[in-house]
């Protein structure tokens, strides 16, 4: 590994002057991102997918991000990867993954780190999966990228994982094609391509979307159990609280493309304060409760990102918009820490814990 | 080949299938082809038999080839005979002298003194060299065009590639052929004229005679391929599994040349398969502009001498040649998509 050419960019010495809206420097977080912004120049205007996004992940933790289809998840995870290519988008901010800043650095730095210590498990492993080459050449590709083995080396290595994962007969489905695996079987294959490099940084899209309940939950258990096996931060972005209520330590709300919530799981789901989290917390199908017909959808649709709605962008879907004067349509709000955990909101906090016990948990 | 299960018994049935559906097809046309040439003497009026024993004949020899040769017979009969003729061979008896025709009998031409199938064999080498070299350039050339042209899209080399293969595509081959033996045979002598010489006779004279008609034949394919390459690359960049290829940590140059060629060949593959059979069309014309002895200019001058056997021949070998180049599409194709062999 080449560190060398590192030295010049330390994190410690290099970000002293910290601007935007996030905490200070933090270089004990092995994954810091600091206000990330990913716009997309179009015919129609700039797309502001991501615009000043920052949190920190630990080794062996689970942050989960949540937030509505468009709200800007994936666009977040794929720019940590810095996946986005430069023609087409402005990245801005800082990402940090264990000392190293990954923004500035070199795109063939960055491809090093790709897939060896920072990896991603795709949203729909049929289409993320090469149709024409059979799953052990995947892993195996995956494997020998960043290690200089023989193939049957690789090739034992990936069957090893895909046993790991739990595909039974590993040694026969090695040399199967995506397509005559299941679906689940193939998001398990896509988790082991994932893990083949033992990343420390694992960030899972939408990992279970499509599959049925019982699949879900099976994946989720395998990524839970790989997790403590491999000690490894993971990255939970999904639009359904239900999966990161049992996988994650903390929790991020997304909505058009900023942080509105933050904080600890417990925090969120016993305290949520912003009205965007009550939301969704009301539109959460619930398996122990026979809610399905109390189901609430948060009204109307998610914002444009090239025309965000000024000041809150919540604002056209919010119920509390606007009461006792607050500016809702004028000042975007901003992360205000409080106690336990950081709230985009002009509501005074006291008042949103007093809504939340009153009006909103005894709904839920 | 990886042992995995079923996998061999899948492509067996594959290939078993498909050679069935081509022996059927080619049947089909056989039948289809001889009841046109047939029917097409019968329309314009005059007794095929003319046609086989020359202007000068009178009307009792053309009635006496007629029933010799059989052609009095109904269309089946004839067929029968024909098709006879394929499998195992068989004899004509014009009166004076009979011939034997061997498998395949494609027909006996009167005007040549000949049966078909070797005056084919005669001209086929030609043809394949003027097929295969034009094949081999505008395959690679159109498909790197189409490549670059994608990956750099919107710029000057990007426009400069695409004009050219509009060009390509409407510039008729009689123009550009032409054209191209006016500037460089006649003008600049860059290339010699003159007949037409083997390859194990002079090499280099074969190539040189053969050039510009592989240029010109490439040319007006190879804009086709160059366009539908850059279009499937175009779209095969956007893909998930492209995405995948990079978050694995590929280099670019790999997620491009393996990953991205992979799915842009697959309908490359099966274009080219239909383009190999439909060539015979587009070296007819090629061959005559350039003086070339192929099957082309033989079919040119069996038109031209009404020579109807010949005429027959050619366009069943043709239809022939395409069946054969889709069987062989097929089973390419069941190598680069594995999902083929399931369906
Ligand atoms: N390359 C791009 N160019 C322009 N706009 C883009 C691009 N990539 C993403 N976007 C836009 O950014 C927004 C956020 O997309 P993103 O995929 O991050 O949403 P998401 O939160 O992952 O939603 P989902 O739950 O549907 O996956 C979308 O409106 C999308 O149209
Ligand atoms: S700032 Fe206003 S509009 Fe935005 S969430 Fe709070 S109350 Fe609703
Ligand atoms: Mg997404």
């Amino acid at each position: 590994m080449k560190g060398t050419d590192m030295s010049s960019t330390n994190p410690l010495t290099t970000t002293e002057p910290v601007p935007g809206p996030r905490r200070g420097p933090d270089p004990a977080a092995f994954l810091d991102v600091r206000d990330l912004r990913i716009h997309f120049p179009t015919d129609d205007g700039l797309v502001k997918a991501v615009d000043g996004i920052s949190f920190t992940l630990e080794r062996g933790r689970t942050l989960g991000i949540v937030g509505e289809s468009g709200s800007g998840k994936s666009v977040t995870s794929l720019g940590i990867l810095g996946l986005h290519r430069r023609e087409h988008a402005r990245v801005s901010g800082e990402v940090w993954l264990d000392g190293e800043e990954l923004i500035s650095a070199s795109p063939e730095r960055v491809r090093q780190l790709r897939g060896q210590r920072m990896a991603m498990i795709f949203q729909d492993p049929l289409t993320a999966m090469h149709p024409y080459f059979t799953v052990g050449a995947q892993i195996v590709e995956a494997y020998r990228v960043h290690h200089r083995v023989s193939k049957a080396v690789a090739r034992k290595r990936a069957v090893d994982l895909l046993g790991r994962v739990g595909i039974p007969q590993p040694a026969k489905r090695v040399d199967d094609y995506p397509h005559q695996f299941s679906g689940g079987m193939r998001q398990r294959a896509m988790i082991a391509m994932a893990l083949v490099n033992n990343p420390d940084l694992l960030i899972a899209d939408e990992p279970t979307t499509a599959l049925d309940v019982t699949v879900q939950a099976q994946i989720l258990d395998l990524i839970r159990d790989l997790q403590e096996e491999f000690g490894s931060a993971v990255l939970m972005i999904t639009h359904d609280l239900g999966v990161v209520a049992e996988l994650a330590d903390d929790i991020l709300v997304m909505y058009g493309g900023r942080c509105v919530e933050e904080g600890s799981a417990q925090t969120l789901f016993r305290r949520p304060e912003h009205p965007y989290t009550w939301g969704l917390l009301g539109s959460m199908p619930r398996v122990d409760r026979e809610t399905r017909d109390r189901l609430i959808p948060i009204k109307g649709t998610p914002p444009s990102l090239i025309n965000l709605p000024s000041g809150c962008a919540f604002h056209p879907r919010c119920p509390y918009q606007g009461r006792d004067g607050i500016p809702c349509r004028t000042e975007v709000p901003s992360l205000a820490q409080g106690s336990d955990h950081g709230v985009a909101c002009h509501i005074a906090p006291a008042e949103r814990r007093r809504i939340f016990a009153e009006d909103i948990a005894p709904a839920l | 080949m990886a042992p995995a299960d079923g996998r061999p018994m899948d492509v067996t049935n594959y290939i078993l299938r498909r050679v069935l559906t081509s022996a059927v097809l080619m049947i089909i046309i056989s039948m289809v082809t001889f009841g046109v040439f047939f029917m097409v003497p019968k329309l314009a009026g005059t007794n095929p038999a003319e046609l086989y024993v020359g202007k000068q004949a009178t009307p009792a020899d053309v009635a006496a080839t007629a029933r010799k040769l059989g052609l009095d017979q109904p269309v089946t009969v004839q067929y029968a005979r024909f098709a006879k003729g394929l499998v195992a061979g068989r004899d004509f008896d014009d009166g004076p002298n009979k011939t034997h025709c061997d498998a395949p009998c494609f027909g006996y031409s009167f005007r040549n003194d000949r049966p078909v199938w070797p005056l084919l064999l005669d001209r086929l080498p030609v043809t394949i060299s003027l097929a295969i070299g034009a094949a081999i350039i505008w395959l690679i050339g159109g498909v790197l065009a189409g490549v670059i042209s994608a990956l750099r899209r919107g710029g000057a080399l990007d426009r400069t590639v695409m004009v050219l293969a509009l060009a390509g595509v409407s510039l008729p081959i009689y123009f550009t052929g032409l054209l191209a033996q006016l500037v460089f045979v006649h003008t600049l002598h860059w290339l010699p004229g003159g007949e037409y010489v083997n390859f194990a006779d002079d090499p280099a004279g074969w190539a040189g005679k053969l050039f510009l008609g592989w240029v010109t034949l490439a040319l007006l394919y190879a804009a086709t391929y160059a366009r539908l390459t850059r279009a499937q690359m175009l779209e095969t960049v956007g893909e998930d599994y492209i995405r995948t290829a990079r978050a694995k940590g590929l280099r670019e140059r790999t997620v491009i040349a393996k990953h991205a060629m992979r799915s842009v060949l697959t309908p490359i593959v099966t274009i080219f398969g239909l383009d190999i059979g439909s060539l015979l069309g587009g070296a007819i014309l090629t061959e005559s502009v350039f003086g070339l002895p192929g099957i082309g200019r033989l079919s040119i001058d069996a038109v031209n001498t009404k020579d109807l056997p010949v005429v027959l021949g050619v366009t069943l070998f043709g239809a022939l040649f395409i069946v054969l180049a889709n069987f062989i599409v097929d089973l390419l194709y069941a190598v680069i998509d594995p999902r083929v062999r399931l369906g």
